[in-house]
């Protein structure tokens, strides 16, 4: 049996984070109702001409600057033709020749492997499409009707291009996650799947392992979040090695990914495939990017994950491994320097209940820290109760629950359930005095050296003040009344 | 009044000595009379225009009229400029009923300026064409001899400039159609350097090629209206920013010293005998005023014709990619499935010559031939540029017929295109190159005019219209009035 090894690249599509479109000044808010951020340049109106967007160029050199690109001086924006409904001019105006930036890299640490620097061909600018919405059939084949809805239309995207560096659907997943933590940490896209702010389409082929020729390539087109790019590629890899196996061949094509049916589905062969009939775009000048642009940007590259988990590790003694939890969404990084920012306790402490507690809550609910409600201040206020013995750690692991559901602060919610713990001697005293006087056969039990019936009037005590005793006072009466 | 040029009718209105609303009425009187014939436009705004005009007139009692330098004078445009709210049919059936939701940089400018706007004029559709034939809509004949075509693809807009049927108007120049329409209507046509006029809200056909540009009764109008029309425009990427210049300055300098040359590869073989007669005396005119004239020999200009064929058409097949039935235009509707859609709407709404040209832009652009067929023809477009570079290091400007023949009859061309093409085999080069031109008519071959095509580097504006404005005076030509 030959052993087979696999060659992916990755195409990576992602909208860039700038308020306003590539050519025109419609908005890019997503979510708003249909054609209403529209004009005449991203509809295609007749005479129509495209004004390039800077902030969308000084994004995508930054993020050539993060990919360890070199960033082109000169580059051009050129036309890419084809007819499709969602493509007002009948061309997409994209790059071809000269990107943006090009040659560089990111090193990758899979889960299944050790360490491996992945080749980055190009990142270039192009405008995204509008969108269709179909009735009577899921595409535009067989349905009844279809509408367009332009919001999208030339919305700025920047395609990152991978050298076919990466050998298994594991590598893939963890190089898409590590440009996705770079494109939030560099502040270039939010890098949303699910809004379709990040899309991938995978080149795939196999070779006899050691071999030093490609095998022929498929491109999987269709991948809609992180996991279905990890099953669609393990899937298109057993798909051709049974093909292999069988003695049929690979044939060059696009194949489209069923997540339902779990497997891949041919799309068009090359026979089939377009002919973008690229050309310079006579509408827009050259891009050139002077040295002191570029230099700006340099200065502008905002801390990425890596930096982080070093100064996390640094200036707060926090271990690597928590240190990386923490940075793998930035979101949950940038509550943390906030939260240690406010918190003037060990900032471990943070640490803990953020990799505990609330990872472990998003985890369950399925959430992202944003789509909570729980602020840093909270969670400090939170840490500063039970760093002064108003509430337990047993009470504040329901707290926490509570804010990240209301973002209710730690404080009133102490007030208005009364959760405060009870530390005032007296008090405890009195009610662990009736909690033995009313069981008066385990306290016989007791002294008659049953020491291990502590337990029982421990957890006694903290069932009938609903947890709110505070364990140390507990123990120290108990002691002395049992002892009495 | 119609009869008047746009400077003569401004003086009469600022003076007093008329209103805006009766130059308007006289020229829809003239439009009445003599549309029946000419046909120059596809529409006519008559109320709206007399309430520009009445608007104007108020201004001008007031005596407000700062930043107004055409308050009030009726101007009209070709059918592919965008007027928002007004139905721009770039003479194309895919185009009918179309409502253009925008205005175009430069006629916001007219409007800005005071204009009054008359109507929208006939062209070749989408402005491919040189006797404004292709025009799906309607046919325009020349004011000179209604046997005769009006040139193009401007034709609408020099016609009804020719038949008093407007004191001005714009068009728009990709290979010659502001130039050799006004040579055949015997007007001026002016085409400036690329990038001088916004071409925003123009529908584009060779986007690298286009200009806006006047077409008028005199050299001195074209410079009025260049002087409302040029400048900036942050809308279009490819505008260039300069500070403002009085195109008008240097009319009345003579012209005594200045350097012309003579294109030797227009003034032979394939340029009519007459054409060249006429050519010749105004030279000669040009020479009493002190000018010096010599030829110049421009080697390139044989690959001209070819190459703009490649990079128009190239460009063209992506411009015209838009109208496919889904947002504006004609829909075919009983098409099933959108790929037959887009084919019956584009199989119906273009004409022969437009859809010629995408096939052939198309298949310039296709893998395999990108390399040989438009890379190649932008290779000769920079030869083009250094031939014109190496000419005016010596001359001030190269001279030449604006059109091998004067207007010819209807139907004459239309079945062999490549005859077609060569009548802008002049005007061509002066667009690769992205330079200043302008059509001035010099004199009479057969009762009909032939134009004189001067042109400058570019952004020299000023010394084009100086020279236009010396050959001008001492042509001797006098406008028809229908």
């Amino acid at each position: 049996m030959t052993e087979y090894e696999a060659v992916i690249g990755l195409e990576i599509h992602t909208h860039l984070k700038t308020k306003s479109k590539m050519f025109c000044a419609c908005s890019t808010e997503f979510g708003r109702p249909p054609n209403s951020n529209i004009c005449p340049v991203c509809t295609g109106q007749p005479g129509a001409l495209p004004v390039l967007n800077k902030e969308a160029v000084n994004l995508a050199i930054r993020c050539g600057l993060a990919l360890n690109c070199t960033i082109n001086k000169k580059s051009v924006f050129a036309r890419k033709n084809y007819f499709y409904p969602d493509l007002p001019k009948g061309y997409q105006i994209s790059q071809f020749d000269l990107p943006v930036a090009s040659r560089g890299f990111v090193d990758i640490a899979p889960a299944d492997g050790a360490e491996k620097r992945i080749g980055i061909t190009r990142a270039h600018l192009e405008e995204d499409a509008g969108k269709l919405v179909h009735q009577g059939a899921e595409g535009i084949e067989g349905a009844t009707s279809s509408y367009v809805d332009l919001n999208r239309s030339s919305v700025p995207l920047l395609e990152i291009v991978s050298e076919p560096d990466l050998r298994s659907a594991a590598e893939a997943k963890a190089y898409l996650e590590k440009i996705k933590s770079i494109l939030q940490y560099a502040g270039i896209s939010d890098a949303n799947m699910e809004e379709g702010k990040l899309r991938c389409d995978a080149n795939v082929s196999i070779r006899p392992a050691g071999a030093a020729e490609f095998g022929v390539k498929t491109e999987i087109k269709n991948m809609n979040s992180f996991r279905a790019v990890e099953r669609a590629i393990k899937i298109e890899i057993e798909r051709q090695k049974q093909a292999l196996a069988a003695g049929r061949q690979i044939i060059q094509e696009t194949r489209s990914y069923d997540e339902a049916a779990g497997q891949t589905v041919s799309m068009r062969s090359k026979e089939e495939s377009h002919d973008y009939r690229y050309f310079p775009e006579p509408d827009l000048l050259p891009l050139l990017i002077s040295e002191d642009w570029l230099k700006q940007a340099q200065k502008e590259l905002p801390e990425l994950a890596e930096q982080r988990i070093k100064r996390y590790q640094e200036e707060y003694g926090i271990s690597a491994y928590d240190a990386r939890v923490l940075t793998l969404d930035k979101a949950t990084a940038d509550f943390f320097d906030t939260a240690a920012r406010l918190y003037a306790g060990d900032k471990k402490n943070i640490v803990n209940w953020l990799t505990t507690d609330v990872l472990g809550y998003l985890k369950n609910e399925d959430l992202e820290l944003s789509q909570t409600k729980l602020r840093p201040a909270n969670l400090v206020e939170m840490l500063g109760l039970i760093d002064n013995k108003t509430i337990s750690g047993k009470i504040a692991k329901e707290l926490i629950g509570q804010m990240l559901k209301t973002g209710e602060s730690a404080k009133k919610l102490v007030e208005q359930s009364g959760l405060r713990q009870i530390t005032d001697e007296a008090e405890l005293q009195k009610i662990i005095q009736e909690i033995l006087n009313a069981n008066p056969r385990q306290l016989e039990q007791y002294r008659a050296g049953k020491t291990a019936l502590k337990g029982y009037f421990v957890g006694e005590t903290m069932k009938r003040t609903k947890g709110r005793a505070s364990p140390p006072a507990v123990n120290q009466i108990l002691d002395k009344l049992l002892s009495g | 009044m119609h009869k008047l040029s746009l400077k003569e009718a401004r003086r009469k209105l600022w003076r007093g000595e008329t209103t805006s609303e009766l130059l308007t009425e006289n020229v829809f009187q003239q439009i009445q009379a003599h549309e029946p014939v000419v046909q120059a436009y596809l529409s006519i705004y008559r109320e709206q225009a007399l309430a520009q005009a009445k608007a104007a007139d108020e201004r001008l009692k007031k005596g407000d009229t700062d930043g107004a330098p055409l308050l009030g004078l009726p101007l009209a445009l070709k059918d592919n400029l965008n007027l928002a709210g007004t139905e721009t049919t770039c003479a194309s059936k895919i185009l009918k009923g179309y409502i253009s939701r925008y205005t175009a940089t430069a006629v916001q400018k007219l409007l800005d300026a005071g204009a009054v706007i008359t109507g929208k004029l006939n062209l070749d559709e989408f402005a491919m064409g040189s006797s404004t034939e292709n025009s799906a809509l309607q046919k325009t004949t020349n004011p000179w001899d209604k046997e005769r075509v009006p040139g193009g693809s401007s034709g609408g807009a020099a016609a009804a400039v020719a038949a008093d049927e407007c004191f001005g108007s714009l068009g728009s120049d990709t290979g010659g159609s502001i130039r050799q329409p006004a040579a055949f209507c015997g007007i001026v046509g002016l085409k400036p350097t690329y990038g001088l006029v916004s071409r925003y809200g123009l529908v584009a056909f060779g986007s690298s090629l286009d200009q806006i540009g006047p077409l008028t009764k005199t050299v001195e109008d074209a410079a009025l209206l260049l002087n409302v029309i040029a400048g900036y425009d942050e809308k279009d990427s490819t505008s260039v920013n300069r500070p403002p210049e009085d195109y008008t300055a240097d009319l009345n300098s003579d012209i005594a010293g200045k350097r012309l040359a003579v294109i030797k590869e227009l003034s032979g073989e394939g340029i009519d005998a007459g054409v060249r007669q006429a050519i010749e005396k105004m030279l000669d005119k040009l020479r009493e005023q002190g000018a010096v004239i010599e030829t110049v020999a421009l080697p390139s200009f044989k690959y001209a014709l070819a190459a703009y064929y490649l990079v128009a058409t190239s460009e063209a097949s992506a411009n015209l990619a838009r109208f496919d039935g889904v947002r504006f235009g004609h829909r075919n509707k009983s098409a099933r499935g959108t790929l037959e859609m887009f084919k019956r709407s584009r199989a119906e709404g273009f004409g022969p010559e437009v859809k010629r040209r995408i096939m052939l832009g198309t298949y310039a652009l296709s893998a395999g031939y990108y390399d040989a067929y438009y890379l190649k023809a932008q290779k000769v477009r920079t030869l083009i540029r250094q031939d014109y570079a190496r000419a005016f290091a010596k001359y001030d400007a190269v001279l030449s017929p604006t059109s091998p023949s004067v207007a010819f009859k209807f139907g004459a061309k239309v079945n062999d295109p490549l005859s077609m093409y060569l009548s802008d085999i002049a005007t061509i080069p002066v667009n690769l190159a992205g330079l200043p031109g302008i059509s001035v008519p010099c004199g009479l071959e057969n009762k009909l005019p032939v134009g004189l095509q001067i042109a400058t580097p570019e952004f020299t504006e000023r010394k084009l219209l100086q020279i236009a404005a010396a050959a001008e005076r001492s042509s001797g030509f006098e406008r028809m009035h229908l």
